[in-house]
């Protein structure tokens, strides 16, 4: 039953111009991005007279990549978000889902699975294109992956807030704006408490714990973190739309 | 057959302190058509939403085939197809994705996706529209899609919440007798506000007013209260109305207009038939005799005026 949201959810991404265009532009960035990764990789290094300076290909070309993949997706995510249920609130579709033979909770799990599965896409050429360079050289896969699966649960976790944000308002443009503020307010949290490590709030920060992945590091607590994120906002968003049915 | 589709006890609805909906039971038997009439704001969509479980009630509890809504949505929601006010469409997408979204939903096994669609279509009259998208749909064809996208299943239960807004009088007539066929093998329930419409379509009636049922019954009875024991009769020369009391049964005589009368008479005592030999050997000029109708409009302000008065 879940799998049937999905699908529905991804194809009215894909019956809409704006999943194409989303999913090109994406495209189109992250190649540039890799293409000037791997342009500079010979000037630098070249440069690079020492040999502690030097790195390997696929750390640089990573960096590059997935470095600003994350700050891509600040803004891709809400985009897509925004609509998840905003939409179907003022379209007055949500009842067509309420009438169905599906629990809220399979609703919710349905349409964030959708949204992740559309944005998994971008991450899968991704890690094509850099794992692409293993046809020249040796490519460190074990970097890769810390990168890719450290940015899929970023990204998941930037969904679980959007449909959140989306299911509280009737405009879908509101909920974008919302969910851009408060990922944005989210990823620079340690940049503002920077003086003082310690600090719980800095601890809140989602980049602080996408940067160990960044740099190849899998952690449980980072893990965690993310995990509980997403449960976080989608049990408030199953409890939002519960009470819908409640309150009317 | 009478096997109960749809049971409600005492459904009640409050919003902000004021109720909404307050104590309507009812229940509905297999084949069945309910009309449910009301004026606007009466509460029909809101008994209607808490039926198909978009809405908990306050109190009462609604069993659809023994189902209760409240403990086993799932298996309750599964029996039902519902129109709401507003058709529920994805104007993205086609009319055929569309449909196969709904059937999918509903828990349409994979292989019977394609012909339940075709069937669907079929009834609502869409076989041309497949490949359309529904935003470029008119209004009446997109209140159509939502029509079968709630009989996409073959539910036990068809609730539609005004499904004739809108079309034009051809299609009415059509929707109308797709409503009637669909009351041979399922239950139906629908509100509307049209009452020749409930007249043409439903066995039994409620009319819901201020939250409250205040008429439920067979349309035989709306019919009776609405026909009465009145003859509206022609008559170019019309004499004094002793002559016309003299014929048995009449009990009570009007004069309209010159030349028209209403007469009244007594339950089951018929007087047409001494009425017109009487005007034949008298030479009364008789132009017309007629059963004296009580328009629905009546009845309908009558019962909703008779509650607000208690």
């Amino acid at each position: 039953m879940i799998f049937n949201i999905v699908r529905k959810e991804l194809k009215s991404l894909f019956s809409s111009p704006m999943g194409w265009v989303i999913l090109a532009l994406l495209q189109f960035v992250f190649g540039t991005f890799f293409l000037i990764g791997v342009d500079q990789y010979f000037q630098t290094m070249s440069g690079a007279m020492r040999p502690e300076q030097r790195i390997g290909i696929t750390a640089f070309v990573g960096q590059n990549v997935f470095g600003i993949a994350s700050f891509v997706m600040l803004f891709a995510v809400p985009l897509l978000s925004m609509r998840l249920i905003s939409e179907e609130r003022r379209q007055q579709t949500l009842t067509f889902l309420f009438s169905a033979p599906l629990s809220i909770t399979e609703i919710v799990i349905g349409k964030f699975l959708g949204l992740v599965g559309f944005l998994s896409i971008v991450i899968v050429f991704m890690a094509a294109m850099v794992s692409s360079m293993n046809l020249w050289t040796n490519v460190d896969f074990g970097y890769i992956l810390s990168n890719v699966l450290g940015l899929w649960l970023l990204v998941a976790s930037f969904s679980a807030l959007g449909i959140y944000v989306s299911s509280l308002t009737h405009q879908p443009v509101v909920a974008g704006i919302i969910t851009f503020v408060a990922l944005f307010a989210l990823l620079i949290l340690d940049h503002f408490l920077a003086g003082d490590p310690t600090s719980t709030m800095a601890y809140l920060s989602l980049m602080r714990h996408f940067e160990p992945f960044s740099r190849g590091l899998m952690d449980t607590k980072d893990f965690a973190y993310f995990i509980l994120f997403i449960i976080t906002f989608l049990t408030l968003t199953i409890r939002r739309l519960d009470a819908d049915r409640l309150r009317g | 057959m009478s096997t109960v589709t749809v049971e409600a006890s005492h459904l009640t609805r409050i919003y902000g302190g004021r109720e909404a909906v307050s104590d309507v039971s009812f229940n509905l038997s297999k084949g069945e058509v309910l009309g449910f009439l009301g004026p606007n704001g009466a509460g029909k969509s809101t008994t209607m939403k808490m039926i198909t479980g978009n809405l908990a009630p306050s109190a009462g509890s609604i069993k659809i085939c023994g189902i209760d809504m409240i403990e086993n949505p799932k298996e309750a929601k599964a029996l039902i197809g519902y129109l709401p006010e507003t058709p529920p469409l994805y104007r993205e997408l086609t009319v055929d994705e569309y449909l196969a979204v709904a059937a999918r939903l509903h828990g349409v096994k994979g292989a019977q996706v394609k012909k339940s669609i075709e069937r669907a279509k079929e009834r609502c009259g869409l076989t041309e529209m497949s490949k359309r998208l529904i935003e470029n749909l008119s209004k009446g064809y997109q209140q159509r899609v939502g029509i079968a996208q709630a009989i996409i299943h073959n539910p036990m239960v068809v609730i539609l919440d005004e499904p004739t807004v809108g079309l034009d009088p051809i299609q009415i007539r059509d929707i109308r007798a797709l409503i009637k066929e669909l009351g041979g093998e399922h239950s139906v329930i629908l509100s509307t506000h049209i009452l020749p419409e409930v007249e043409m379509v439903c066995d039994h009636v409620q009319i819901i007013h201020l939250g409250k049922l205040v008429f439920s019954g067979g349309i035989d009875v709306l019919k009776q209260q609405r026909r009465g024991n009145k003859l509206l009769v022609g008559l170019n020369n019309p004499p004094a109305s002793e002559a016309l009391l003299a014929i048995e049964g009449v009990i009570a005589v009007e004069q309209l207009s010159p030349g028209l009368l209403r007469v009244r008479y007594n339950e089951g005592q018929s007087p047409a038939e001494a009425l017109v030999q009487a005007a034949v050997s008298n030479g009364w000029g008789l132009h017309q005799i007629n059963h004296d109708q009580t328009s629905l409009e009546d009845v309908f302000v009558q019962l909703t005026y008779q509650e607000a008065a208690e």
